[in-house]
Order: structure tokens, then C-alpha cells, then sequence
């Protein structure tokens, strides 16, 4: 290996370099605020440099790529850990945490390596590898409040149910291992003769990824997790880990399996539809608003799918530009969401009634990040979602957006009951005026201006377009 | 930056000069000024609009602009108008700012309320300038999203549900009009050119019938929700009981014009095949929003439901003028979208008055304004009369047209539509004079009236400059509809073609 080759490998060396400085300063030291500031630090830099010009190239046999489009993935990854991390540390600063605040940081940031060697892989025991690294870690961390049942409860579900994804996915890996002969996505793509048991292998790789993605019906681990985890974990399982998926999957798709194209539309068309309107119905009654924000989740998931279906470069673009629009806006709600719940331990949707009247800027931000998940202009969910719609409609799936579309109406709904409690609502005893940490205040002002520019900014989307890669 | 931009800056600017405000003292003078300039922006456009074609420039739009927005999706943030947007951006203006003195006293949240209120009009007069379809849209949304709140937190009634109602239905109407842009955007490259937004050089592709025949519906529906078409006319009722004065008179008077504008500017206008074949459909459903509309306001006790239900009537009108297809009708078109946005805008506007002193809007505990409030009550007697199409206000100018291009009609179903549709206005003679007799001339129904003041400067204004507006059209009805009359010949001459071939 010479240098050249470290370079193609910036983003997890760099990652891997910030790991073990925190390991060593955790080991060094019994300064917790420093240790959290440290990792703000250091994945600051981490997200800086991954800016820096790349050269594209393959490592090991092919067997990891790196390209302008793989980096430009994991810089977006970057930025929503970072955001995340802006948001967690009042959070994490709490007592109950003293003894394990560096853990959370170490283990975030060996999904995130794992979710960057997932991006990355060429070959499929490489992305298998990065999906492990990805998910057995925030298991762990979704039973981070171990001394609550419900958060360990959690953490069981999530590992269970990610075992028995991972089961499937590699039962159909090793059916397409035995008709192929290789695991390299060049030589598969090239050899996939579509034969039954290929297909079934396809199958089986398709609902091992819909778990990850949550994608109805491999949806029902969500918000069981989202509910008994950590506010900030369930919001890095919703952003982060399900962003990084997106992207392989879509880059799979279109590159291993781009022969069998009709076949998987036409799956995918079925499940995009029950994934928005199943999402949408479920998330109508929540009350509790961190399983709101589960199914809300669950539903825009389905509108992703919108992209992939079209098989063009236009809707990878719109893809990435959704997921980049869709981290802003999620981290914003779910900060809000910590944010009080941190301060003072509510998550229902009644208990923001009123809201506004006693903290008009977090309700003023839940709005503009509920907005945008619904889709309003002039915030940026609007112009994610019309992309989506618009690569759909590129395909000819002109019934499949208006589906979509009337789903996007049905959210609303459920997102208007948010606003309407905050604004509207009467209540006796408001959540009271609380300040926010610097750091926290930091967190939610990039959302906002994520939530505001990305959209209006049309750069950032033709950045994406020059990079995008088609069937 | 060039002038129609402005129409968009300048509101903006309001809103963030609004942040700053202090109290509602403050808050409401500077609403009021930044759309007094709006207004007077909207005049100033007019007479340059004038003096432009007077210089022989003849071209679609005038004043027109493009710049690229996201270019690889060919969408452009591309604006100019023609005759009828110039009388549309008039429309608002004069609505946006009366109603800026209609809300006066509004003292709950202030800052919120104006910011909100000068938020859509925004999205207005931004769709108004647009001739690009996906500018247009999110303009369109941009519009109908500041309603909840204003509905929802400075409404009365069963104000959530209203809110909740009129939000939804209009968003899934979207849903049809998203699907129907996108539908014309794929296939707007039919000449062999690139696929495109821009409404000026779709019209010149000749869409392929089969995506006509998808797509016409989508819109025709997604805009004509707006303008009230039966059914799915529901939310506007309730909408417009519920909502605060000033959004009553700024959603009957001008967003429901958005519906109308784009039926024609896009539906009609891009898709004439189709609407030539399935005009018919749709005039139905339109004649039975006019007359529905004129029945379900007779049967009204509450003055606001009276009036949304005379405004479905109105705007279903509008509707059903377009979808006569010829010059006439459709100059009539656009000349009752103005006529009732004035002269509901007034109606809303007065309303609003008389409940903030009587404290119902119940026509039965109501009786004998004329001889407390003389002045609003006079108003009212003008407002009614421009509503029933008195000669000498702007309703009977527009109606008249209306009635006449669909008469240019010779077959039987276009002449009983047309009969049935005229007799509506028997209909809104009933009950705007039923109306007027009960709460301005009958007698006092209680003691306590006495007491009430009359209009107070601010009322007089926004009614005063409602009136003059109204009376104007009335009697000078030409140079408006010759200014509208030029700008048709384009749409005539898409549906025109399709005909002969």
C-alpha cells in the first residue's frame, strides 16, 4: 500500500483516527465536558477535510471504491453526525450519563465507519462487513438508558430484529454466491442470468434491506425502537443509519441489478405505496411524539422510493438531495423534541400545547421542520419532494405520484396537529421558558439554515446532479 | 432587479421589517405602508402597462424576466404578465390592502397575524407573476399554507375544523395539479425541444391528445377546487365563516382567483384539445355550483355563510364563463373575478365591521343598521347591488359579458346552461335584497345597537377605496376589458387551432 491509497480511504482513516483519540482521552482523563467537546472537534475536522478534492480509484481487488459520488455520500452523513452531536451534548452532559459519555461517541462513530465502508464496497462480503459495523453499535446504543426497561427493551429489538435482516440478507447473498460464483458487483452484474433461485436470492437481499430502510412490511421494529431509545439515537437511526442505506441500496441497485429492472419497479412500486400510506395511517394517532416522528419516518421512506424507481441519474439526484434535505429537517424536529424533553422530560404531543406562547422560537423551528417534511414551500422538503415526484413522473409513474402526493396530503394533517397544539392550543400549564445550551442553540440554528438554503439554492442540487450516476 | 420582483420583495421586506416591530401600533403601520406601496406599485404597472402596448409593443408578456434556477431541470424563475395578470396583481393590491385596515384592531398576536397575512399575499402576487409552471405551483402553496394559522389561531367558530377542512382540501388539490404540471412538463418536449416549464413555449408544442385527455382533468380539477367547483366546493363555506375579516376578504376576493387564472392560464391554455373535448363535463359541474351555490345562500342565516355561499355562486360563474371557450365569455372571466373580488372583499370587509360591533352575524338578531351606522350601512347597500349586477357597478359589466360570449353558443345544452346559469342571478336578487331589508332597513332589533359608532377612519378607508374601485369599473368598464381583450388572443387562438384542425 502506498500513500495514494490511503487518500482513497480519507474519510474511515480519518474516522478511525477519531476514534481512538477519544478512546485514549476517555482513558486519560475524567473530564467528561471535554471529552464531548473533543468529538465535536474532531468529527468537525473529519467533515471539513472530506471536502477536500479526491482522486476516485478501487482498493484491495475492488473490493472498496471510492468515487465523487461515495464521497460525496459520506461528507452528507458527515454533516447530520455533526449536527447530531451539536444536539446531543446537553443531553449527554446529564448525571445518569457520567459514566459513559465517550461510549456514545465511540459507538457513533463506528457505525458511521461501518455505514462509509457499506458506501464504498465493491463487492458484497465488504458491504455485508460495513452493514454489521453499522448496526450491531447502535443496538448498543438504543439500550444506552440501560436502567430503563423500555430503552433496553429496545436495544433487544433492534439487535433481534436486525440479526434476523442480516440472516436474510446473507441467505440470499449465498444464494446468488452459488449461482455466480463471485461476490464482486462488476462480475454480478455482468453474470446475473436471472434465473429463479438468482431471483429469489434478490428477494431475500431486497427485504434484508428493507429492514434497515424500514420499509413496510419490514417496518414493525421502528417505532417500538424509536420509542424506547434515546431521543438522539432514534433521530440518528431515522437520518443517519437509514440515509447510509439508502444510498448503497440505490447504488446496488442500479449497478448489480440493473438487468432485472422491471421486475424490481414493479416491487418496488407495491411497496412504495403500502410503506407512505401505512406510515401515514399509523402516524395519524400517535400521541406520543417520538413514535409520531417513527411513522412520519417510516412514510417518507416511501416517498424515497419514488426515486430509486426511476432508474436515471435524475432520480439518484433526487435521492441524495432528498436525503441532504431530510437530515436537516429531521435533526430540526427531533431536536426540538430533545430539546424539551431534556429539559423537562415531556414527549407527548399534549404537553405542547401552548408551546408557543412561552417558547415561540423552538415552536417557530418545529413548524418550519414539520413544514418541510410535509413539503410546504418555501422550505426545502418542498423541493426534495417535487424532485422525487419528478423522477417518478420521468418513468411514466404518473398514478404512483398522485398516490404519493395525496399521502404527502395526509401527512400534512398529522403534521398540522403538531402545529395546531403548539399555536392554537389552549393550556393551562405550558411548558415553561427554558435556555438552551450553546451547543444545543448551534444544532438547531444549522437546521434552520439547512431547512431555509438547501431548497432555494439550486448549486447544491446541480453539485449533486454532476455526480449522479444512472442505470 | 427588475420591477415585477418587487411585487414579491417588497411584501418580504414587510414581513422582516415586521420582526422588528414593537407593539401593534407599530406592527400595523408598517403593514400598512409597505402595502400602500404595494398598491401603489400595482397602479404604477397598470399605466406602464398601458403606455407599453399604446408604443406598439405587442409581445405576450410584457416586462418579462428569466433567470435559471435549477438548470438541469430546465426550471426558471421566470416572470411577466399581460393583461390580465396586470388587472389580477390591481385585484390584490387594492384586496391586500384594505384588508390590511379591516384588521386594524386586531390586538391577539399581532406580529403574528400580519406576518402571516402579508405571507400569502405573497404566494398571490408571486403566481400572479409567473409564467412558469413550477414557480407558479410553489407560489400557488406558498398562498395556501398561511391559512391555517390565520384561520386556525384569529378565526371564530369551529375554527380548528374549518382550518383543518380548507388546508386539506386544498392540498390534495394540489395533489391533482402536481401530477397534471408534471404530466404537461414530460411532455412539452413533443416539437423535439427540451423539456420545459415555461408556459409561453409549452403553448407552442402540441401536446399529444392521449396526455391531453390524462392531464386536462388533473389541472382543470386541481385549480377549479379553488375556484369552488362543485363538489368539491365544501371547504370554502366554512373556510370563510371561520376565518378573521381581513383573510375572509383576501381568500373569497383573490385567492379563489387563483383557481380561476390558472384554469385558463394553464389548463385552457396549455391543454386546449382536451378542454375542447371535455368542456362539456365540466360546464355541468360548473352550472351546478352557480346555482347551488345561489340556493344554499337563501337558506343562510349567519351573513358570512350567506356570502361564501354567494361567492361559490360567483366563482363558479367565472368558471363556467371559461369553459365557454370563446373571447367573450372569457373576457367575461376575468372581468367577474375582479368585479366579485372587489365586491366581496367589501362584503367580508363590512361583515367584519358589524360583527365587531354587534357581536352576531345572525341576519334574525340583526335589524335597523341603517339608522345607527349609516355609512357601513350604505356600503353594504352598494356591495349587494354590485353582487345582484346593477348596471352602473362592476357586477352587471361582467355578467353581462359573460352571459353574452355564452350565448355566441347555437347548440340546445350550451343555451340551457347558459338560461339556467342567468337565472341565478334572480336567485342572488333574493337574497341580497331579503338581506339588506332585514338587518339595514328593518327595525331595530335591539337597544343596544343605539349605542354603536359608525365606521370609524380606518373602516372608511378600506371601504371607501373597495367602493371607488367597484363604481369605477362600473362606469368605465372599457379600458379594463380592452386591456383584458388583447391578452385573450393568445389562449383564443390555442383553442381556435384545434378546432380547425
Amino acid at each position: 500500500m502506498n500513500l495514494e491509497s490511503f487518500l482513497l480511504m480519507r474519510h474511515e482513516i480519518m474516522l478511525t483516527l477519531a476514534l481512538l483519540i477519544i478512546l485514549i482521552a476517555e482513558l486519560s482523563t475524567e473530564n467528561k465536558k471535554g471529552i464531548i467537546n473533543l468529538s465535536i472537534i474532531l468529527l468537525f475536522v473529519v467533515t471539513v477535510v472530506g471536502f477536500l478534492p479526491t482522486p476516485e480509484g478501487s482498493l484491495f481487488g475492488d473490493m472498496y471504491r471510492t468515487s465523487h459520488l461515495t464521497v460525496l455520500m459520506k461528507n452528507i452523513l458527515n454533516i447530520g453526525t455533526l449536527i447530531l452531536f451539536f444536539q446531543v451534548a446537553e443531553w449527554i452532559k446529564k448525571p445518569e450519563y457520567h459514566n459513559k459519555v465517550s461510549e456514545f461517541y465511540l459507538l457513533i462513530i463506528s457505525t458511521l465507519i461501518g455505514m462509509n465502508f457499506m458506501i464504498s464496497s465493491g463487492h458484497f462480503l465488504m458491504f455485508y462487513l460495513g452493514l454489521e459495523l453499522a448496526t450491531i453499535p447502535i443496538a448498543a446504543l438504543a439500550a444506552y438508558d440501560r436502567m430503563k426497561n423500555i430503552s433496553a427493551e429496545a436495544g433487544i429489538k433492534l439487535i433481534l430484529s436486525s440479526a434476523l435482516s442480516s440472516g436474510i440478507l446473507l441467505y440470499g447473498l449465498s444464494m446468488l454466491y452459488g449461482t455466480i460464483g463471485s461476490l464482486y458487483f462488476t462480475d454480478m452484474s455482468v453474470a446475473f442470468m436471472n434465473t429463479p433461485l438468482q431471483i429469489l436470492g434478490f428477494i431475500f437481499f431486497f427485504a434484508g434491506m428493507g429492514f434497515k430502510i424500514s420499509l413496510v412490511p419490514f417496518h414493525l421494529w421502528t417505532a417500538d425502537v424509536y420509542e424506547g431509545a434515546p431521543i438522539n439515537v432514534a433521530s440518528y437511526l431515522s437520518v443517519i443509519s437509514k440515509g447510509a442505506a439508502v444510498f448503497i441500496f440505490t447504488i446496488i441497485l442500479y449497478t448489480v441489478f440493473h438487468s432485472i429492472a422491471p421486475m424490481w419497479k414493479n416491487l418496488m412500486y407495491v411497496i412504495a405505496i403500502m410503506t407512505m400510506t401505512i406510515g401515514n395511517l399509523f402516524a395519524l394517532r400517535q400521541k406520543n411524539l417520538k413514535r409520531f416522528l417513527a411513522f412520519s419516518s417510516i412514510a417518507q421512506a416511501g416517498f424515497i422510493l419514488l426515486g430509486i424507481i426511476d432508474g436515471s441519474a435524475l432520480g439518484m439526484t433526487s435521492i441524495i438531495y432528498f436525503v441532504l434535505i431530510y437530515i436537516f429537517t429531521n435533526l430540526g424536529a427531533f431536536g426540538v423534541v430533545s430539546a424539551i424533553s431534556v429539559a423537562t422530560g415531556k414527549e407527548n404531543m399534549d404537553d405542547y400545547d401552548g408551546l408557543y406562547h412561552t417558547n415561540p422560537k423552538l415552536s417557530l423551528l418545529m413548524m418550519l421542520s414539520l413544514f418541510s417534511l410535509a413539503g410546504i414551500p418555501p422550505v426545502a422538503g418542498f423541493f426534495g419532494k417535487f424532485f422525487l415526484f419528478t423522477a417518478a413522473a420521468h418513468s411514466g409513474y404518473y398514478w404512483l405520484v398522485f398516490i404519493a402526493v395525496i399521502n404527502a396530503t395526509i401527512s400534512l394533517y398529522y403534521y398540522l396537529l403538531v402545529v395546531k397544539a403548539m399555536f392554537i392550543n389552549k393550556n393551562e400549564m405550558p411548558i415553561a421558558y427554558f435556555k438552551s445550551g450553546l451547543t444545543t442553540k448551534i444544532g438547531l440554528l444549522m437546521c434552520v439554515a439547512g431547512i431555509f438554503a438547501i431548497g432555494l439554492m439550486s448549486p447544491i442540487y446541480e453539485f449533486i446532479r454532476m455526480f449522479s450516476i444512472g442505470m | 432587479m427588475d420591477f415585477l420582483t418587487l411585487f414579491v420583495v417588497v411584501p418580504v421586506l414587510t414581513i422582516i421589517a415586521i420582526v422588528f416591530t414593537k407593539d401593534q401600533k407599530q406592527t400595523r403601520l408598517i403593514s400598512a405602508i409597505g402595502m400602500g406601496v404595494q398598491l401603489l406599485l400595482a397602479i404604477a404597472l397598470v399605466f406602464m402597462y398601458l403606455a407599453e402596448r399604446k408604443a406598439g409593443n405587442t409581445s405576450e408578456m410584457l416586462f418579462s424576466h428569466s433567470y435559471v434556477w435549477f438548470e438541469s431541470l430546465n426550471i426558471h424563475y421566470n416572470i411577466g404578465v399581460d393583461g390580465i395578470s396586470v388587472a389580477m396583481i390591481m385585484l390584490t393590491g387594492i384586496v391586500v390592502f384594505t384588508g390590511i385596515f379591516a384588521s386594524w384592531t386586531v390586538d391577539f398576536l399581532p406580529k403574528e397575524f400580519f406576518i402571516s397575512l402579508i405571507f400569502l399575499a405573497t404566494g398571490v402576487f408571486g403566481f400572479f407573476i409567473s409564467i412558469d409552471l413550477f414557480t407558479m405551483f410553489l407560489f400557488y402553496e406558498v398562498a395556501v399554507i398561511p391559512m391555517y394559522l390565520l384561520i386556525g389561531i384569529w378565526g371564530t367558530g369551529p375554527k380548528e375544523y374549518s382550518a383543518m377542512k380548507l388546508t386539506l382540501m386544498l392540498m390534495g388539490a394540489s395533489a391533482l395539479l402536481l401530477v397534471g404540471i408534471l404530466g404537461i412538463y414530460f411532455n412539452s418536449n413533443a416539437g423535439g425541444g427540451a423539456l420545459t416549464f415555461n408556459i409561453l413555449e409549452i403553448a407552442k408544442v402540441k401536446i399529444p391528445m392521449e396526455a391531453q385527455r390524462m392531464f386536462f382533468p388533473m389541472t382543470f380539477i386541481g385549480f377549479g377546487v379553488l375556484g369552488a367547483l362543485f363538489p368539491f366546493h365544501t371547504w370554502s363555506p366554512d373556510g370563510h365563516a371561520s376565518a378573521p375579516t381581513a383573510v375572509s376578504m383576501l381568500h373569497a376576493g383573490v385567492l379563489m382567483k387563483l383557481g380561476g387564472y390558472g384554469a385558463f392560464r394553464v389548463a385552457i391554455f396549455l391543454l386546449p384539445g382536451a378542454a375542447q373535448e371535455m368542456s362539456w363535463f365540466f360546464l355541468i359541474l360548473t352550472g351546478i355550483s352557480v346555482v347551488y351555490g345561489a340556493f344554499g345562500a337563501i337558506f343562510q342565516k349567519d351573513l358570512k355563510y350567506i356570502n361564501a355561499y354567494s361567492s361559490v355562486s360567483h366563482c363558479g360563474l367565472v368558471l363556467f364563463a371559461i369553459l365557454m371557450l370563446n373571447k367573450t365569455a372569457l373576457n367575461g372571466a376575468v372581468l367577474q373575478m375582479i368585479s366579485h373580488g372587489l365586491m366581496t372583499a367589501l362584503f367580508f370587509a363590512l361583515i367584519g365591521m358589524i360583527y365587531g360591533r354587534t357581536h352576531t352575524r345572525m341576519i334574525n338578531q340583526l335589524g335597523g343598521l341603517m339608522k345607527v351606522m349609516p355609512v357601513l350601512a350604505v356600503s353594504y347597500v352598494i356591495a349587494g347591488l354590485a353582487s345582484l349586477g346593477l348596471p352602473g357597478l362592476s357586477g352587471f359589466v361582467a355578467e353581462m359579458t359573460i352571459f353574452f360570449g355564452a350565448f355566441q353558443h347555437p347548440d340546445l345544452f350550451h343555451r340551457i346552461l347558459t338560461i339556467t346559469a342567468a337565472a341565478s342571478i334572480v336567485i342572488t336578487a333574493v337574497y341580497i335584497l331579503r338581506v339588506v331589508g332585514k338587518i339595514l332597513y328593518g327595525p331595530i332589533e335591539n337597544e343596544q345597537f343605539l349605542k354603536l359608532n359608525d365606521a370609524r377612519w380606518y373602516e372608511r378607508i378600506s371601504t371607501g377605496v373597495l367602493i371607488i374601485a367597484i363604481a369605477g369599473i362600473g362606469i368605465a368598464p372599457l379600458w379594463l376589458s380592452d386591456m383584458i381583450n388583447d391578452s385573450l388572443n393568445p389562449i383564443v387562438h390555442q383553442l381556435m387551432q384545434v378546432l380547425i384542425k
